[in-house]
């Protein structure tokens, strides 16, 4: 197997994802298939060839670094599932 | 109303030509789809939701629900998401309107465009028009189902590894990737950033170019676009003289590719040289065989960082959670369905310490090599031509419990993604009462020579391209 249940338990630690006890079973089984079969890309010898992280050959897109208009702070909030003033409101970090 | 216009037949190009010539008004014709919808969307389930008051002066559009649109809900086909009225359009949202196009309605894709099928999306699948007991394709099946259906004269989808062209493909319609950079992501909810394009989808080719027209070109809004090097040309040519077009070896010799499939695609290829078209096998060495595994790497990694902002603190659903981390975790775990999951993991798994050189650097480096091997294809070729799928729309079910085989239904549109490269699928016969659709592949930029060999094939080909059920 490509990956173990260990392993599966720190990636979705990685990820912020609660798992069910079903969920990491299935998923360990998934992803070992799924690991065996894009480990193909192994199989070349690619020491010399450059990485590619985008199709065209763009340089950095400058902006003018002029102020303008934001969001209304209401528009901002609201989608918000908890707001308190002008901040969002989530549970204590610990 | 729906006496008006026949909506399984009205053309995009036709349809504005009645509203200026007056014969109709835009809101007659919205009303149209919308008695279309009415009768035929509850077996097709193309829409999530619809518009009832059309703003604006022209034809209408159905958009793919990953494109935001200002004041109605857009949920990427996620509950993570539901309830999400976004605050502004999308930029090519925003393009529509200011053509004057009325938003019809939002259609349904895979959760977050992932998928091949739309049996990913939390809120049910859509069905073929064609065989409604089968898959309209995916991400973008209720894009294509709802053009195919006619219940809308066209749409917007997006592309990431084959969701505008394989559905396309599987509905019987014309659908364009088009280059990466030359339509803007601003607004469209994110999948994988170096490979996510918005692109047409409509009955012809011509249709698809007059959308491709209005949607593209640069928006300072995403950085990564740039303008055109030329306008967009509306195709009327019939001949296909002096156009040398390579049929890659390895794509044709999968052993995936239906016979069906096969006949109709050889057929288009007799049909091409009939056109005066040059049509000669060519090489691609790596990118039908590493492309896909290149591919389920690449986009994974990518979608892990994306989907990393839902987080139910600034929208959507949030879970209950004693603590700040709680909240989150349970919120995503109860938010995201099993495919998102699936890709988060594979692709935190890809970029996490002691795997990204094997993984993730790895695949950045085929995808040169699959970028250059179609460069060096295109010294000799003006288009590549393959079959865009390899087997014709498959029954509901079929391949949801697993999601290898429903990967493997992008194996012929991934590698030119990859490459960034633009992709035509043109409809190019039937095989079994069901679409088979031809993917024409061109050098970055060349949508203009895209549309004029599939205008040529479309035209000698005279499909009648309306569902069975609706003739």
């Amino acid at each position: 197997m490509a990956i173990s249940r260990d392993q599966v338990l720190h990636v979705a630690r990685l990820a912020r994802l609660d798992l069910s006890d079903e969920e990491v079973e299935r998923l360990t089984d998934e992803l070992g298939a799924i690991l065996d079969a894009v480990s193909k890309v192994a199989e070349l010898d690619l020491a010399d060839v450059p990485p590619t992280s985008h199709p065209l050959d763009l340089v950095n897109a400058w902006a003018d670094d002029e102020p303008h208009q934001s969001l209304p702070l209401d528009a901002v909030f609201a989608n918000a599932p908890a707001r308190e003033d002008d901040l969002f409101r989530v549970p204590p970090t610990a | 109303m729906s006496a008006l216009v026949d909506t399984a037949r009205l053309t995009a190009e036709n349809a504005i030509a009645l509203v200026e010539r007056g014969e109709i008004s835009a809101a007659e014709l919205h009303a149209a789809y919308l008695d279309a919808i009415g009768e035929r969307d509850g077996e097709l389930h193309a829409f999530l939701r619809t518009v009832a008051e059309p703003e604006g002066a022209s034809i209408p559009i159905a958009l793919k629900d990953v494109i935001s649109t200002k004041g109605v809900e857009t949920t990427a086909g996620s509950r993570i998401l539901a309830g999400y009225t976004p605050v502004f359009d999308a930029t090519v949202a925003a393009r529509c309107k200011a053509s004057g196009l009325t938003l019809l309605g939002k259609t349904n894709t895979d959760e977050f465009a992932m998928g091949s099928s739309t049996e990913n999306s939390a809120y049910g699948p859509s069905h073929n028009p064609w065989d409604p007991s089968r898959v309209p394709g995916g991400s973008g099946g209720g894009t294509a189902a709802a053009v195919s259906g006619g219940l809308a004269p066209w749409g917007l989808g997006s592309d990431t590894g084959g969701s505008i062209k394989q559905p396309s493909a599987l509905c019987g319609n014309v659908g364009l990737r088009p280059t990466y950079g030359t339509v803007s992501r601003f607004g469209v909810v994110a999948f994988a950033s170096s490979l996510d394009q918005v692109g047409p989808v409509a009955k012809t080719v011509r249709d698809t170019a007059l959308l491709y027209r209005i949607i593209s070109g640069r928006d300072p809004a995403d950085s990564t676009t740039v303008d055109l090097p030329s306008p967009v040309e509306l195709p009327q040519g019939e001949r296909l003289d002096g156009v040398r077009i390579g049929v890659p070896r390895q794509a044709v010799a999968l052993e995936a590719i239906e016979p069906g499939v096969r006949a109709e695609f050889e057929r288009s290829l007799e049909l091409a040289a009939e056109l005066g078209a040059e049509v000669a096998e060519c090489d691609l060495p790596l990118s039908f065989d590493y492309g896909l595994p290149c591919y389920y790497l690449i986009a994974p990694a990518e979608a892990s960082s994306n989907l990393a902002r839902y987080d139910g603190v600034r929208y959507g659903p949030r879970s209950e959670g004693a603590t700040y981390r709680e909240m989150v975790e349970r919120t995503r775990d109860e938010g995201f369905g099993a495919e998102p999951k699936r890709r988060i993991m594979l692709g935190t798994y890809a970029l996490s310490a002691g795997y990204y050189d094997a993984y993730y650097g790895q695949a950045q480096k085929v995808r040169t090599l699959i970028g250059r091997e179609h460069a060096e294809a295109f010294e000799q070729f003006d288009v590549l031509a393959t079959p865009t799928s390899p087997t014709v729309a498959f029954p509901i079910g079929e391949k949801a419990a697993d999601p290898l085989a429903m990967y493997a239904c992008d194996l012929l549109t991934i590698p030119s993604c990859l490459a960034g490269l633009p992709g035509l699928n043109v409809p190019c016969g039937l095989s079994d009462g069901l679409p088979v659709g031809l993917q024409l592949i061109g050098p970055q930029f060349a949508e203009n020579t895209l549309f004029r060999v599939g205008y040529a094939l479309e035209q000698a080909l005279g499909l009648d391209l309306v569902p069975g059920r609706l003739r």
